[in-house]
């Protein structure tokens, strides 16, 4: 173990997000849905130097394993992201996260007079794009902002 | 054609266009040959904001085809006042027509409708979205004025909130047309569309001033720029004249120009131009009723519906 991953203490069962872009560590936690209010165990380590990203966020969360949804929203967020289940202090399965083709009620569209923005009983549907993803609704893209439309936050 | 619903004009293939052009102009030829082809169907018009001549036009057209038409009537004496879902308020209507036209000032109210409903869904303006059966009538015009081929093509104005500029564009994307866009700064295409246009391989420049282009072009598509649109009266003063022709500016132009206009204008086509032989709007206009003859026949006719 380096000394950089030292800075964020070792979880006994949990998830751990690692690789993620830096600066994304609070986006990250606000996709999980996660304030602290849950008495969760929750370290983050940001802009903690890395070998391919120059400078990389972690995310270790005790007790608590990612929905797909989840790990959608986080691919778009840190597409290099990697997403560790550990058990009694192991890594029992390590997964690099996959840009999804749409997602589905996780984003509120920016665009207030989208009809997914009014009353109606539809879920917010966002189509992947090259470089970020938009409203199969209106049309509406959203590129480097992607946390700023969390629709859990 | 073989769709459902026409939501927006990206959702058609050069093919599908040119099968609505061509029945088209059948029936604005034979009128009589389907005054009862759609007889005893009701077409559903769900106008959430106003738009008299659409609604008109939508209305004549189903008439002329046989049938008949219900109107929701104006937002503020319907139940949508009351806070009901536009879900809600067409999983009504179906039950009561056969097809439903639908005005809504929301982008992507008419892809949400068709969700909710079996019966076809015509996109008649969403918001600042898309108006896919004014772009077919303003092919229809185009095809006979100036053909589709090579054609290159200024569309000047409110490019950003415009959506008959928005479907237009997209479904010239189908024509290999060049396309120049002329507008304010603030105005620009959003990047929505752009975003289309570019996947769909088009030729596009954009300018601020029409006379880079003028001499150049075989169609020029005018459309409004809306005061209100502008923070400031002094802002929109200042790009507003701009943006206005009159027959004085077309003495730049190729002689075969055809200058055309959704409608309604304000200001932006100066009165000097109505008798000019560049102008065709008002036969644009008109061209409406044919159109939507051809698109209503088209869409009530599938599904198993073939009268
Ligand atoms: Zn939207």
């Amino acid at each position: 173990m380096s000394e950089h991953e030292l800075r964020v203490s070792k979880i006994r069962d949990g998830t751990v997000i690692d690789h993620v872009t830096g600066g994304q560590a609070l986006n990250v936690l606000a996709v999980l849905g996660i304030d602290g209010d849950e008495g969760l165990g929750v370290s983050i380590g940001m802009n903690v130097p890395s070998d391919t990203l120059g400078k990389k966020d972690i995310v270790k969360v005790e007790d608590r394993e990612l929905s797909q949804g989840e790990v959608d929203i986080i691919s778009l967020l840190a597409p290099e992201a990697t997403v560790n289940i550990v058990r009694e202090f192991e890594v029992v399965e390590k997964n690099r996260v996959e840009r999804p083709e749409r997602v589905v009620g996780l984003l509120r569209c920016p665009n207030h007079n989208c009809i997914t923005n009014g009353e109606e009983p539809v879920e917010s549907t966002f189509g992947v794009v090259e470089d970020g993803v938009r409203c199969e609704y209106c049309g509406e893209i959203i590129r480097s902002d992607i946390g700023d439309h969390l629709a859990v936050s | 054609m073989r769709h459902d619903h026409l939501l927006s004009a990206g959702q058609l293939t050069r093919e599908d266009i040119e099968a609505v052009l061509d029945r088209a102009a059948e029936m604005a030829a034979d009128p009589a040959g389907v005054a009862e082809r759609h007889a005893d169907r009701l077409l559903a018009l769900c106008f959430f904001e106003p738009s008299t001549r659409t609604k008109m036009s939508f209305d004549a057209a189903m008439k002329r085809l046989g049938g008949d038409t219900v109107d929701m009537g104006t937002v503020e004496s319907s139940s949508v006042k009351k806070g009901e879902s536009l879900a809600d308020t067409v999983r009504v209507i179906e039950g009561y027509a056969d097809g439903i036209v639908l005005r809504h000032p929301s982008e992507g109210a008419a892809k949400l409708a068709a969700e909710f409903v079996d019966v076809p869904v015509v996109n008649a303006g969403d918001g600042a979205g898309q108006h896919p059966s004014q772009t077919l009538l303003d092919l229809y015009t185009m095809r006979e004025n100036a053909g589709l081929d090579d054609l290159t093509v200024g569309i000047m104005g409110d490019l950003k909130y415009g959506r008959t500029v928005h479907s237009l564009a997209e479904a010239l994307t189908t024509f290999d047309a060049r396309m120049h866009f002329v507008s304010p700064e603030s105005l620009k295409l959003p990047r929505g569309v752009q975003f289309d246009l570019h996947e769909a391989g088009a030729r596009l420049r954009e300018h601020t001033d029409l006379a880079e282009v003028l001499p150049e072009l075989d169609v020029l598509y005018v459309t409004r720029i809306q005061r209100e649109r502008f923070p400031d009266e002094n802002e929109y003063q200042k790009v507003a004249g701009q943006y206005q022709i009159d027959a004085e500016t077309l003495d730049a132009a190729r002689d075969d120009l055809t200058v055309m206009h959704p409608l309604p204008r304000v200001d932006e086509i100066a009165p000097d131009v109505d008798a000019n032989e560049h102008a065709t709007y008002f036969r644009q206009a008109h061209n409406g009723v044919p159109v939507r003859m051809a698109l209503l026949d088209e869409l009530l006719s599938g599904e198993g519906g073939e009268p």
